[in-house]
């Protein structure tokens, strides 16, 4: 299917989420979407028998600080089904870095957006499972941030080790040795 | 220490030199390798350098069976717990080689994510410089720390 066709395709099926068709420098299209409607509309593009969007291949964020909006969020959708790939963006504000979840949509959504909450601090509302991913769970600020100090001096860490007493240690070898037997 | 002519040929020397001896000559690292480091690691323990030379070759996959840790790449923040968790479950003595100029100093990470140096989380006996360092330089780390084993005071 050629790229405009595509476009057309899409615009049919969400009239009024207000599609907004940038130019790429590929055979992929690239359509943003604003965030009041994104969930509609990717399940539209999942579940609409002429477009099957059903595979989430990429999902990631790009921070454009100090230009404003300051995130935008970056989604491959492939359709297998009629071997077609687009690109969809979603931009957010700095100062209102949220977004719906797309899990219920696709389900490997889950981790790329703990990704991005991780790395971007982008709220996914809705998320299952809003852990970070990558960082430690202790961490604080966001490092894929343009603004974040990168060269940061901190010390390490770590955890005591763990400290017994003689009559402990044997406590706890009694104790083992009664479960065993 | 000294040879004596008796029928039994005996040789005098102190306790202090004999434990020190049989804790230089059996040095057992743990299995720890953290990035590229490792990878001239395994070819120093391995037949073409073949560390069994100067008595360092059994690598133990349990740091409770190990002496040494050869801290091999760079320590992530995330991995500092886990670090120190091993170092102490090693038993009295231990000793730590930091493998290459990551583990030293960060190295080429000059970053947030990067432990500038192992020696914030373990104490370290020997640094071996290179990015990475080759098998014979880790090997000269070795001989340089069964040297200082050789002069500590058995505890």
């Amino acid at each position: 299917m050629e790229s405009t066709a595509l476009v057309a395709l899409l615009q049919h099926a969400a009239p009024d989420a207000g599609l907004e068709i940038a130019p790429s420098s590929d055979v992929h299209p690239t359509v943003y979407v604003s965030r009041d409607h994104i969930l509609r509309v990717a399940r539209e593009l999942r579940d609409r028998p002429d477009l099957r969007f059903a595979l989430l291949s990429e999902m990631t964020a790009v921070d454009l600080w100090p230009r404003q909006p300051r995130f935008e969020i970056t989604l491959i959708l492939v359709s297998i089904e009629h071997r077609l790939r687009l690109r969809l963006k979603v931009r957010v504000q700095g100062d209102d870095a949220r977004m719906p979840t797309l899990t219920e949509v696709w389900p490997n959504a889950n981790w790329l957006e703990r990704e991005i909450w991780d790395l971007f601090g982008v709220v996914f509302d809705g998320h299952p499972d809003p852990r970070r991913l990558l960082m430690p769970e202790d961490w604080e600020g966001y490092p894929l941030r343009k603004d974040y100090p990168v060269q940061i001096q901190m010390k390490p860490r770590t955890t005591e080790a763990m400290q017994m007493t003689e009559e402990e240690f044997r406590a706890n070898l009694l104790r083992d040795r009664l479960t065993r037997s | 220490m000294g040879i004596e002519e008796t029928e039994i040929p005996v040789i005098t020397t102190t306790l202090n030199s004999v434990v020190q001896w049989a804790r230089r000559s059996s040095v057992w690292p743990v299995t720890f390798g953290l990035a590229c480091c490792a990878i001239e690691m395994m070819a120093m323990s391995c037949s073409r350098y073949d560390i069994a030379r100067f008595g360092a070759e059994v690598f133990r996959g349990s740091p409770r069976q190990s002496d040494l840790m050869i801290v091999a790449g760079r320590l992530s923040r995330k991995m500092a717990p886990a670090l120190r968790r091993i170092y102490d479950q090693m038993p009295e003595p231990k000793w730590v080689i930091s493998m290459g100029a990551c583990a030293s100093i960060g190295g080429v990470f000059d970053n947030y994510a990067i432990v500038q140096g192992v020696d914030q989380v373990v104490p370290v006996d020997v640094y071996v410089p290179g990015c990475p360092p080759r098998p014979e330089s880790l090997i000269y780390g070795i001989v340089q720390l069964q040297r200082k084993i050789d002069q500590q005071k058995m505890a």
